[in-house]
């Protein structure tokens, strides 16, 4: 059936029990996002140390593809350089504008992880902003503290 | 089938629709969906289907008598500016207008109220909208007829002020004459609500704001495909709908308004069509209609939407308005007993349209949507374009159920069903 080709086991996993949910707190960068087509929202904050993200922490309403997506990207991204949380967040871009390619999702198994199971988000146009908006909070959160770090005395 | 032949029983307002003869002329609705599944279409109050009727009516247009309208003494566009007339003529029956001229195409409500929201900037008195006025809305209004508001008070530095809703999904008019006072100059509201399903008490808003003399708008474009629609009987001076949500194409609607008033009424857009004379200097204008329609209208659509008003009055939009009652009594019964759905609005068909929002356990609406999807069930999910109304009940979004005249109780079972499916792929509710 199409429908498991979208929502993965690993996914409704993520979903039932999300991993990093909460906003926390230090932080020192955070961005609210909204999808206006369905009304769903989230806030995401990066609590960031020597250039190393140390938290990725969220909270929002969505449907699972959302909340699965924010969980995986927390999952992915703490620890990691800004530079390299970044690019992982530009391959989960090209991975869910891939409208469902497979061999894109092996050629990116070892940048996304689990993640890969979001491919077939892809087939459904109507989800694909769902499987995003939390990544998008994320780079928007990423870029305050660059500014900030750069305009700023934090350095 | 022959119209006449989907009433049965007295023509005489009693009648049923036979719901399996009326499916027939809607080709869509034998439409094989991925995986061979039959379509199990619940988002009427989104956009309705379209009878083969309505679709005959714009192929004959386009084939046989395409042309511009009152531009042209050539014999196509004689005969497409008699069927463009005819069918204002036949959208003023169908809402009981007592002129034709009161009847504005417009491309939908959202035009419609957009149109009104910006010649009350401009009107002269006494029905402009300046500083010190108030504007006065509701809680449960689309986007469509909020935000042109928002616009309008800002822009003039009016007020805009709006009713709240009761728990039960009514609009709270604990403080009617606390809200509509003296300095309210337009007071408008949804006839019946998309996401609730409310009906509004509209006559008893619209005799305390002519009260005071305000202006009565409604978007009716919930309440004309389903009612049997009295225009005058509403009491309210401007009311618009829309022609995809009955059995009409997209892109046309109506915007409905006492004669007096319109011919008091400056225009919006500018442009061919809407004028009387033009000099380089300046112009003079046309009386309504003419004067709200600048440029080349929607012409096959108000034609098809004059298809679609026929088709409905064949019927007996009496034996429409029972048929909705009937299916959404038993949706709200079946709804009611799938546990964990909480429906957001009236309970009972006491004063309710057919559209039914509700929320299903923890369940988002697009989760719900997409494994009903896969069963062929065709539902809406997210805000319908009312966040405020959502907020107001503490949700960002729902799952609704809309059904018409084709809707049958079988297609109530299957959603019924596919909501048990649903909760059994995510293992929560």
């Amino acid at each position: 059936m199409q429908l498991e080709s979208m929502y993965q086991e690993i996914i409704l996993d993520h979903y039932r029990d999300p991993h990093g949910r909460g906003l926390r707190e230090p932080f020192e960068g955070e961005s609210h996002q909204v999808n206006p087509t369905c009304g769903d929202e989230v806030t995401v904050r990066v609590h960031l140390d020597d250039g190393v993200v140390q938290d990725v922490s969220y909270e929002g309403l969505g449907c699972s593809i959302s909340q699965a997506s924010q969980s995986v990207m927390h999952d992915l991204v703490v620890g990691k350089p800004v530079p390299a949380a970044l690019a992982v967040g530009d391959d989960f871009l090209f991975l869910i504008q891939s409208k469902g390619d497979q061999a894109v999702a092996d050629s990116l198994e070892e940048s996304l992880e689990d993640a890969v199971a979001f491919v077939g988000v892809g087939r459904y146009p109507a989800r694909v902003k769902c499987a995003l908006l939390g990544w998008m909070a994320l780079k928007d959160a990423l870029g305050q503290v660059r500014i900030v770090q750069t305009g700023g005395h934090h350095e | 089938m022959s119209l006449d032949t989907a009433v049965t029983g007295s023509a005489l307002g009693s009648n049923r629709l036979d719901v399996e003869a009326i499916r027939k002329d809607f080709p869509i609705l034998e439409r094989r969906l991925a995986d061979d599944r039959p379509l199990v279409y619940l988002d009427s109050a989104n956009t309705s289907q379209k009878p083969r009727q309505v679709l005959d009516t714009l192929r004959n247009h386009y084939e046989r008598h395409n042309a511009n309208v009152a531009r042209a003494v050539h014999q196509l566009g004689e005969e497409a500016t008699a069927a463009f007339e005819a069918a204002r003529d036949t959208l003023a029956a169908f809402v009981k207008a007592p002129s034709r001229d009161e009847i504005i195409f417009t491309r939908g409500v959202t035009e419609g109220l957009n149109l009104v929201a910006n010649v009350l900037a401009w009107a002269d008195p006494p029905y402009g909208v300046g500083p010190g006025d108030e504007v006065v809305i509701t809680e449960m209004e689309h986007h469509s007829n909020i935000v042109p508001w928002q616009l309008l008070t800002q822009r003039t530095g009016a007020t805009l002020r709006w009713f709240g809703i009761t728990d039960e999904g009514r609009l709270d008019l604990s403080n009617l004459d606390d809200l509509i006072t003296e300095r309210t100059k337009v007071v408008s509201l949804v006839h019946v609500s998309n996401m609730l399903g409310t009906i509004n008490p509209v006559a008893e808003i619209a005799r305390r704001a002519h009260e005071v003399g305000a202006l009565v708008v409604l978007d009716a474009a919930q309440a004309v495909p389903q009612l049997p629609y009295d225009v005058t009987a509403t009491g309210a001076d401007l009311i618009g709908f829309t022609g995809h949500k009955m059995l009409g194409p997209t892109g046309i609607g109506v915007l409905w308004g006492r004669r007096d008033l319109l011919a008091a009424l400056p225009p919006f857009h500018g442009g061919g069509e809407m004028i009387e004379d033009v000099r380089m200097e300046r112009s003079t204008y046309a009386p309504p209609p003419h004067r709200f329609e600048a440029g080349t209208p929607p012409i096959a659509q108000a034609i098809g939407l004059g298809a679609a008003a026929d088709y409905l009055s064949a019927l007996g939009m009496q034996a429409v308005a029972a048929h909705e009652r009937e299916i959404t009594a038993y949706a709200l019964e079946r709804l009611q007993a799938v546990p964990g759905v909480k429906i957001i609005g009236p309970q009972t068909i006491q004063d309710r349209g057919g559209a039914i929002s509700f929320t299903f356990g923890s369940l988002h609406p697009h989760d719900i949507g997409q494994v009903l999807d896969s069963y062929g069930i065709a539902v809406r999910g997210g805000h319908h374009c009312a966040k405020p109304v959502h907020r107001r009940f503490g949700v960002g979004a729902s799952t609704r159920a809309s059904g018409y005249l084709y809707t049958t109780t079988a297609e109530i079972d299957a959603l019924a069903d596919g909501l048990e499916q649903v909760r059994r792929f995510f293992g929560v509710g």
